[in-house]
């Protein structure tokens, strides 16, 4: 006799499907099937109405607070001020400049981050020295046929990018040296280093922000004024460079003694040491806490609107303040974050996939 | 105690460095006046959706720089908090501080500052929900109030209510605005701010006409211009720059008929104001025609009322304090002779 197995039935039709993972990851015990339907019903209530006021009953086109009668959003108060959101009070008919600033930005920072791309090193290296010159006479003005552009006149998110592009890229290298400074065996260098390191660390940056604008002045001599913008970047330099070093340092000590050991074996110098076989090794293990840091500088320039620069939140503070259009706060404060969730979740991104894109082998992940 | 040190170190400037002589020379080399004002007041100093600063402040700043440089567009707004204000004004940041600055004796006596004159006579009111029929604070009796913490405000209010033995249950607030949105979606039966404040935060109540203010006023808050100690000359700019602000209302003269009354006019005073006699320019060391540029670019106090707080701005203040002495107000301004 002839055994035949039975073809498998198909599971049950309440295990497949829709129904299946329903059943499987929202209604599979009591308890559960409680929960999904409260934490269901708050979710609906409170998205429904949301979106409705948001994208349904909103306003989008209209020149005046008069074009607002549907009763949700009245996005027509940030179109309005759309110009002012992004350049501030820099003149109209320079906005070209800012746009071409940050067209280049953009454009050589895609030329790094995209994979095929050749001489990538070169364009680094421009980016690096020469953009900041041409950054700086193209936002500033006053040579080569640019009108002047007080940076009182900055503002909104070009205000904030430029914080926090400077930020970051003065403070990376400051605080490499300076992790590296208190590491070293020379008693001065590292005291020095410790000092420097804990003193911006232990106080809060709008105390630097303080300092810098309203204590700082009174120490310079009569006459002398230095252009609030720098002080407050000098200052939100200084300060991320103290964290920045801390990261660093933790990524040092994250590097086996044996790469040290080989490396002095080799016959390396210090620098040689550093620059080739420890700070590769150290920076991929410190991607994700240097752009954690990085992430919170960028927030953290927001900060400046107690010292009267007028960064993205402050024009929309000041957007709120306007006579025609009182009433509108909510609509510029969530335009205000969309901004800034856009850029960190941005930079959040790329660093996940830088760390995939240089993982080879540290570290416990496989 | 932040406070203390702040004044402290400001005082200490003020004494060492004695202010800096020669602001009317530093503003013509630089062809601006560097004003400080805040970073959004409405009415006071905002900057509208062109990126123009607007309001009563900003034209003080306006006049002193159509007085000084003979262009009312000559101006570079340095927006400030509260607390670097001073600081900014007495290291030299700012030429002239118009960010309503309350006049009180400390300030004015040591800060190394001083004030110029009063372009608004400011007061804390309070606002209540016309359906309750309330006639006067004393019948606010048992009533919470919605109260932005912190601030003068709540402690004038404590201060009135004990001397008048009126119960109450004061409810605080971080911001104004939300202690405006408190009252308006019922939390309290009255709010308290300045006046001028209360203004700009009723008209986005869910029903402005249903609101009405109180007519007590039980603080005084004289907002003005402030200039550094030490610089009569600047001082004296200022101060007569505002002069001529309420004299050119007095005289009936206005941005409009400004031109035709300098051509026509015979009234002594008149011509004395436009610099066609009298003392002219020069005690101030300004051209003759400052106060023309100053009614012909900005305009005289009432169309700058008007136009930014008052019957054609969006917060529609009464002239009330600041009408002119004549017509029942605290505005009067020394003759010009």
């Amino acid at each position: 006799m002839k055994y035949e197995l039975q073809p498998a039935l198909p599971p049950p039709s309440s295990m497949i499907g829709v129904v299946g993972w329903l059943r499987k990851h929202l209604f599979n015990g009591p308890i559960n099937s409680i929960a999904t339907i409260v934490v269901g019903y708050f979710l609906i209530s409170l998205l429904v109405p949301t979106v409705q006021w948001i994208f349904i009953d909103s306003d989008w086109v209209g020149d005046s607070r008069d074009a607002c009668t549907s009763g949700g959003a009245c996005w027509v108060f940030i179109a309005n001020r759309l110009d002012q959101f992004l350049y501030g009070f820099y003149p109209e008919a320079e906005h070209w400049r800012v746009q071409l600033a940050f067209i280049i930005l953009i454009g050589s920072i895609i030329w790094l981050v995209l994979p095929q791309t050749p001489k990538k090193g070169l364009v680094a290296a421009l980016l690096l020295v020469v953009y900041p010159i041409i950054a700086f006479f193209l936002l500033y003005g006053n040579a080569f046929g640019l009108v002047q552009v007080e940076t009182h006149l900055w503002g909104g998110l070009s205000l904030t990018l430029v914080l926090a592009v400077v930020g970051i890229v003065a403070s990376l290298p400051l605080g490499i040296v300076l992790a590296l400074g208190r590491q070293s065996e020379m008693p001065i260098v590292r005291s020095v280093c410790v000092t420097f390191i804990e003193i911006w660390r232990g106080v809060p940056l709008i105390t630097v922000l303080f300092m810098a604008s309203v204590m700082l002045p009174l120490f310079f001599p009569e006459g002398m004024s230095f252009d609030k913008l720098l002080r407050a970047l000098i200052g939100i330099t200084l300060f991320q460079s103290a964290y920045m070093a801390e990261v660093i340092r933790g990524g040092l000590q994250a590097i086996p003694r044996g790469q040290y050991e080989a490396a002095d074996a080799l016959g390396l110098g210090y620098w040689q040491k550093m620059i080739l076989i420890i700070m590769p090794q150290a920076l991929k293990l410190m991607i994700p806490g240097i752009v954690n840091t990085f992430i919170a500088l960028f927030k953290d320039t927001s900060l400046v609107l107690i010292i009267g620069l007028f960064d993205v939140l402050a024009i929309g503070q000041a957007a709120n303040q306007d006579p025609k259009w009182i009433g509108y706060s909510t609509e510029s404060y969530l335009f205000v974050a969309l901004l800034f969730w856009v850029f960190c979740f941005s930079m959040s991104r790329y660093s996940q996939h830088l760390e995939k894109k240089l993982h080879t082998g540290h570290g416990n992940r496989a | 105690m932040k406070k203390t040190l702040t004044s402290a170190a400001v005082l200490m400037v003020a004494m060492t460095g004695t202010a800096m002589a020669g602001t009317l020379e530093t503003v013509k080399e630089r062809g601006a006046v560097q004003c400080g004002v805040t970073s959004g007041v409405p009415g006071f100093s905002v900057p509208d959706d062109k990126g123009n600063w607007k309001g009563l402040d900003v034209d003080m700043c306006r006049a002193v720089a159509a007085a000084v440089l003979g262009d009312a567009t000559k101006v570079k707004f340095i927006p400030l908090n509260a607390k670097e204000r001073f600081t900014a004004l007495v290291s030299g940041e700012i030429d002239l501080l118009s960010r309503v600055t309350t006049w009180t004796q400390t300030r004015d006596t040591q800060l190394g500052i001083n004030f110029a004159g009063v372009n608004y006579y400011d007061g804390q009111g309070f606002l209540v929900k016309k359906e309750l029929g309330l006639k006067s604070v004393k019948e606010l009796d048992g009533a919470t109030v919605c109260v932005q913490s912190g601030t003068t405000t709540e402690l004038n209010m404590a201060d009135y209510f004990r001397t008048h033995s009126i119960s109450y249950t004061p409810v605080v607030f971080d911001t104004n605005d939300q202690a405006a949105q408190a009252f308006d979606s019922g939390r309290c039966d009255s709010f308290t701010t300045d006046l001028s404040q209360a203004a700009g935060l009723r008209t986005r109540m869910q029903d402005p006409s249903s609101v009405g203010a109180l007519p007590e006023v039980i603080s005084k808050e004289p907002l003005g211009p402030v200039v550094r100690q030490g610089d009569d000359t600047w001082f004296n700019i200022v101060k007569w720059s505002h002069n001529a602000m309420l004299n050119a209302e007095e005289l009936r003269l206005t941005s409009a008929n400004v031109d035709k009354m300098k051509a026509e006019s015979t009234d002594p005073n008149v011509k004395r104001l436009l610099g066609l006699d009298g003392p002219k320019g020069q005690g101030l060391d300004l051209a003759d025609d400052w106060a023309y540029q100053i009614v012909k670019q900005v305009g005289n106090y009432g169309e700058a009322y008007e136009r930014n707080v008052g019957k054609d701005s969006p917060l529609g203040l009464d002239r009330g304090l600041n009408a002119l002495w004549n017509q029942g107000g605290l505005q009067y301004a020394p003759p010009m002779r």
